[in-house]
Formats: structure tokens, C-alpha cells, sequence
């Protein structure tokens, strides 16, 4: 029988996850199908060790040491022409397998091919720039640093990219929350006012549709209007609201209203 | 009263108008509101089209400076993320008094769509805010009544800023 997972919790969630869902898995290809990416597989083996290598979507995948990385890049963009590095980033496979997955996605201009180097880090194991190679590498790499925290040896320029250079954290590792942690929280506050005014600002409404009734300030009470920041507790404690009973007519019993809190 | 005095009351014709020091102030104020030329996101789209010739802001009095030392409106246009909200709040600093603004879409209302960690929840978390205006992004007509309902609001304060109870948290 299948393990039973609580379900009333599923608004609540980010993103729902169909239990279901198998991610899809490309098809792996012989690398000696394509004369080509066979060459390239001969020049960078003859340089460094490759872990695994496979064809997938028509591009070469090769897995390497994190180590090996430039040398392997030096390969592909003097001997093999790659002369373009269109993308480098990391994933997090920290929760899965403790690691990072590191790529280097590169392209041939000459003969339209893409080849894909894979190598896999420790969390806080650093990895060489490859900026002596490829330039664009400057702010990918800067970019893979604020994102993952990921140490890169001998950057010219090593600093955060997209978040502010006094942010706490990695939004993009997967235990970062989606909301933002304490200091993500209060960032704007405490820059521009000083922590001393958390109290007054008062935290961040996480949700834009909460409607509070007994606020006069900034909610209309349509149907029964009250003078603004007027008292309309009536010494009545704060209770949630009960919307099935309280604010629905019953028409069985004609149109009377039943909500008796206004 | 005899023919040959003026009778100072009514005008009688004469071109004479009574009022009151703070209704003489408003009627400026309100009728050359000079925003900030200064978009954060797709609803920047809208403002520069609401300045444009089909919608013309120009008509109303309504200049975008490039400066906001010559400006008294703070149009916040578009998502305000948490990294540029201190840029946004000196901006609105340098403004000389008296200075108002426009929360314009859904983003600057509440942070929108974007309920995530690095987007101010609502602009009023750094500066405090007259007009709220909805919409996603809210059309140009939609931001002139935005800057018509602002110049109610005006004509109805004291001439006089420092007894406006307006929200002035720093």
C-alpha cells in the first residue's frame, strides 16, 4: 500500500508537487556515434581523466574532476575550437548527495556543436577560475559565488553580483527559504532605518489578500461604514473568522443576514 | 453706500478674487505636480506612456524632472527589490518638502506576484505613501486619475505642511 502523506497542507505550500510526476530522463547516446564529438572525447582523455561521457540531446556530456577543469577547457577551446562559453553555473545536489554539480556549457561556432563539461564539488571545496580562458567566465563565475557560495580560485574580481554585498546567505542553494530568512526579512529596514525601527515598520505582510476587520485605517467596511482609525472592537477579543456561519445568509430561513458582529 | 466706493466684500464685477492663503497654495501645488523620471519595472512602461503625447501628462501640469531635487511627486513604478529600496528611500530624501507619493501597481502596493526574499513587501515599508494605485499594469488613464485623486488631496490639506498629520515615520 502507498505510504499516506498529510494532503491539508497543500495550499499552504509553495509549489505543488504532483507525487506522481517522474522527472523524464533523456536518453544517453554513444559518444562514437558522431565523429566529431568522438575527436574531441580522444583529445581531452588524452589530457585529463574522464569519469563518464555520453551524447544526450545531441550534445557531449563529459564528467571530470573538479581539478581538471581548466585543463580540460584549454583543450576544447585551443584544440578542439570551442571558442564560446555560453554558460556556467552550479546546481545543488547538497540535500540528494552532498555535492555541487558545476557546468561549463560550451560551443563550437565553426561546426554548431555544444559540449558540456560536468564536474562535482564539495560544499566548501573551491574550484579555479577558468577566466584566463573564456572572459565571459568573470561574472558567471561571480555569479555562481552569490548564488551557492561557491569559492572560485584566482578571480580577478571576486565579489557578489545580483544581491547586495552586506546579504546573509545563497538565495539560489535549496535550503535558502523561498521568503527570505531573519535578514532577508528585515534588509530594507535595517539599511536604510536602523534595527531600532523593526518595532515601528513591523514585520513583512506575507500575505497581500489577509483582510483585517477591526482595522478602520486601511479597510473599508463596505455596508458599514465607520469614521477612520475608529475603535470597532467594542471590547470584543480578536477571533479569526468563521466565514461559513457568521457571514453567509441561510435562506431557508428568509434573507436575514447572521452575521451579529457589526 | 455711496456710487464711487468700492464695495471690497463682493466683487461686483471687478476683478477681485477672495481667498484663503492655503486655497491659493494648493491651487499651485496641485496644478503643477512635477514627478521624478523614475521607472523600476514594467509599469515604468505605462508612466512613460501616460507622458507621452496620446495620453499627455502635460495637460494636466503633470512635467517628469530628471532630478528629484526639482520634484514634489515620488511615482514608484514596479517592483522595488529589497537591494535598491535604499537608493529608492534617498531619492525621496532629496526631495524638497512638501513632497508626495504614488504607489503605482501591484508590485509597489504589496510586492504583486513576487513573494519571494529579495522584493519589498510594499513600498510603504520605506517611504510613506498617498495614493495606492492598483493594476497589473494599471493603464495611463489609470495613473492620471491616480495624480487627480493626489490633487484632491492636496486641495483639501493646510497650505501650511508642518500641520498635515501625515505619515512621517523617520
Amino acid at each position: 500500500m502507498r505510504k499516506y502523506t498529510p494532503k491539508n497542507n497543500v495550499q499552504g505550500k509553495a509549489k505543488y508537487t504532483d507525487r506522481f510526476w517522474v522527472a523524464p530522463r533523456v536518453p544517453h547516446e554513444s559518444v562514437e556515434a558522431d565523429g566529431h564529438f568522438a575527436a574531441v572525447h580522444r583529445h581531452v582523455g588524452q589530457k585529463v581523466e574522464i569519469l563518464d561521457a555520453y551524447v544526450e540531446l545531441g550534445q557531449l556530456v563529459i564528467h571530470i574532476r573538479p581539478e581538471d577543469n581548466i585543463a580540460a577547457l584549454e583543450v576544447l577551446k585551443n584544440t578542439c575550437d570551442y571558442a564560446m562559453c555560453s554558460e556556467l553555473s552550479a546546481i545543488d545536489y547538497l540535500a540528494q548527495d552532498g555535492e555541487f554539480e558545476v557546468f561549463y556549457q560550451l560551443l563550437n561556432l565553426k561546426k554548431a556543436k555544444r559540449v558540456r563539461i560536468l564536474t562535482r564539488i564539495k560544499e566548501n571545496q573551491a574550484i579555479e577560475s577558468i577566466v584566463p580562458l573564456y572572459a565571459m567566465a568573470n561574472f558567471a563565475e561571480r555569479e555562481m559565488y552569490d548564488m551557492f557560495g561557491i569559492q572560485v580560485n584566482n578571480h580577478p574580481y571576486l565579489k557578489r553580483i545580483i544581491m547586495p554585498d552586506d546579504w546573509v546567505g545563497h538565495p539560489l542553494r535549496k535550503t535558502y527559504p523561498l521568503q527570505g530568512d531573519e535578514h532577508a526579512a528585515w534588509y530594507e529596514v535595517d539599511k536604510i532605518f536602523g534595527k531600532e525601527y523593526r518595532d515601528i515598520i513591523g514585520p513583512e505582510n506575507r500575505d497581500p489578500g489577509h483582510i483585517d476587520r477591526y482595522d478602520s485605517q486601511r479597510f473599508s467596511r463596505v455596508g458599514y461604514e465607520v469614521p477612520f482609525g475608529v475603535d470597532v472592537t467594542e471590547g470584543e477579543a480578536e477571533q479569526p473568522i468563521e466565514y461559513s456561519k457568521q457571514i453567509l445568509v441561510d435562506y431557508t430561513r428568509g434573507s436575514e443576514v447572521l452575521d451579529t458582529r457589526k | 453706500m455711496a456710487q464711487h466706493q468700492v464695495n471690497y466684500a463682493s466683487a461686483g464685477g471687478l476683478p477681485v478674487a477672495l481667498t484663503t492663503v492655503d486655497k491659493l497654495l494648493n491651487w499651485g501645488r496641485a496644478n503643477s505636480l512635477w514627478p521624478m523620471t523614475y521607472g523600476l519595472a514594467c509599469c515604468a512602461i505605462e508612466m512613460m506612456a501616460t507622458g507621452a503625447s496620446r495620453f499627455d501628462f502635460d495637460r494636466m501640469g503633470v512635467i517628469f524632472r530628471a532630478s528629484p531635487r526639482q520634484s514634489d511627486v515620488l511615482i514608484l513604478a514596479g517592483t522595488l527589490s529589497k537591494k535598491h529600496a535604499e537608493f529608492a528611500r534617498r531619492l525621496y530624501d532629496q526631495m524638497p518638502d512638501p513632497k508626495w507619493v504614488i504607489s503605482m501597481g501591484s508590485c509597489a502596493n504589496t510586492g504583486g506576484m513576487f513573494n519571494t526574499y529579495a522584493t519589498v513587501q510594499g513600498v510603504d515599508r520605506i517611504v510613506p505613501v498617498d495614493i495606492y494605485l492598483p493594476g497589473c499594469a494599471p493603464r495611463p488613464e489609470t495613473l492620471q486619475y491616480a495624480v487627480m485623486m493626489l490633487q484632491k488631496k492636496i486641495n483639501r490639506q493646510s497650505g501650511n505642511m508642518n500641520n498635515n498629520p501625515k505619515q512621517r515615520f523617520v
